[in-house]
């Protein structure tokens, strides 16, 4: 019974944290279009905290390189459980068209586990939505 | 004897759920302003049960004390407005429990939390001594600090006290954490500081600062409303319009600093209050 609130609190109320990990910033403004009158995510109850200590989702955008998997790790690592990660655009998913490059890792989750893939060059807002609430149903098996 | 317990279940239970559909509602009229649809009104309790549930993680000792010093004096605070206790007091408890909340944040090393607590130390100076005037004048009109004494009385608060009432207004609009003055931390989860003063709390810590913010509200709300206390109608419409009124000016105002908001403040809090004061100890 608890945990039946619990779950559907976590479902209704989750604060998303957006990191960029050296994206050109188009799948960012999808992110941040989210919240925006037009898709005004906030109706599902999503805050865009800036506090990794706040936050259930990690949003991440871009292809990682050597120095900000550090820092992706460290925010990854600062959430408290339950968190869910999902990765936007294709830079997120493989690397994309920099996957060769010498200083990208490759894909976001080179880095830390990833639970919602949302492909797309860039990803469209109502793709991004549809990942978050895809992500969202790990909080109802937890 | 069956009433104070009354009393007390109505403080501990009625009041942060009152508190939690105003902040709900508050997130919904600020969306309406946007032209947004805005998050259910319960959004709020779904929030709290969800960081309840989060896993803790807590910088150290001091600071978990320090959350639940804030709310256990907060909820201190409402339960002695309804035993209708004296109002000097209750400002002094409300006081306390924010110092709580700043030592919590300054328990921390981060410099969010850091610069946030003495933002928020600020912000006190700005509206504390002008809650004290508030209550002398209240004892000036009414000739007693109890809020039992106000509530008998029969000409409504505001006819006599109407600056003091808007000097109040001041106090509600950093004690809400609205623009221009949410220096410390704001509302809505805007970010300033990434979250200032409440950067280091998480998950039921932040839990329990939400639950500390919504006594407060509604204790805040209840002083204005013994503004017009000869009727229970005027009340709600007093409460009503500040706090619509406290939504707007966070609406259209952008966060300024503290040297903006002290100056601004002691000008007008003092004038206001001097007049004020001066009107009813010889009008």
């Amino acid at each position: 019974m608890l945990g039946k609130i619990v779950a559907r609190s976590r479902v209704k109320s989750p604060w998303s944290l957006h990191f960029d990990c050296g994206s050109c910033n188009g799948c960012d403004i999808e992110v941040l279009a989210c919240l925006t009158p037009v898709y005004d995510i906030e109706r599902f109850g999503i805050i865009n905290v800036g506090n990794p200590m706040h936050a259930d989702i990690l949003l991440v955008t871009g292809a990682v390189n050597h120095r900000n998997r550090k820092v992706l790790l460290n925010l990854y690592d600062q959430m408290p459980a339950p968190k869910v990660v999902v990765a936007i655009g294709s830079c997120g998913l493989s690397g994309g068209i920099f996957r060769e490059a010498y200083n990208v890792v490759g894909g976001i989750d080179k880095v830390i586990p990833v639970d919602v893939y949302v492909p797309g060059c860039p990803a469209k807002p109502e793709a991004i939505i549809d990942g978050v609430l895809a992500g969202l149903e790990r909080f109802k098996l937890a | 004897m069956t009433s104070s317990y009354a009393y007390v279940i109505a403080g501990m239970v009625v009041a942060p759920i009152a508190g939690a559909l105003l902040s709900g509602m508050d997130r919904i009229i600020t969306a309406r302003f946007q032209a947004r649809m805005g998050p259910p009104i319960v959004q709020p309790v779904y929030d709290v049960i969800k960081l309840l549930a989060k896993e803790q993680t807590v910088v150290n000792v001091w600071q978990a004390f320090c959350a639940y010093g804030y709310l256990a004096a907060a909820a201190i605070a409402v339960v002695l407005f309804l035993f209708r206790s004296d109002l000097l007091l209750i400002v002094f408890v409300q006081a306390v429990g924010s110092v709580f909340l700043v030592g919590g944040a300054l328990s921390s090393t981060s410099p969010y939390s850091q610069v946030g607590a003495h933002r928020e130390l600020l912000q006190i100076l700005s509206y504390e001594p002008f809650l004290v005037l508030v209550t002398v004048g209240i004892y000036l009109e009414t000739g007693s600090f109890k809020v039992s004494d106000v509530l008998a009385w029969e000409q409504p608060l505001l006819l006599k006290l109407p600056f003091l009432f808007v000097v109040l207004g001041y106090a509600l609009t950093v004690k809400f954490r609205k623009s221009p003055f949410d220096l410390s931390t704001s509302h809505h989860g805007h970010q300033e500081l990434v979250k200032g003063l409440l950067t280091d709390y998480s998950g039921p810590l932040l839990a329990l600062t939400e639950i500390g913010h919504w006594f407060e509200m509604v204790l805040f709300l209840g002083i204005c409303a013994l503004f017009w206390a000869t009727s229970w109608i005027a009340m709600v419409v007093i409460v009503a319009a500040v706090y619509l009124l406290q939504i707007v000016i966070d609406n259209v105002s952008a966060r300024m600093n503290w040297r903006w908001m002290l100056g601004y403040a002691w000008t007008t809090g003092l004038i206001l209050s001097a007049v004020n004061l001066v009107w009813v100890c010889h009008g």
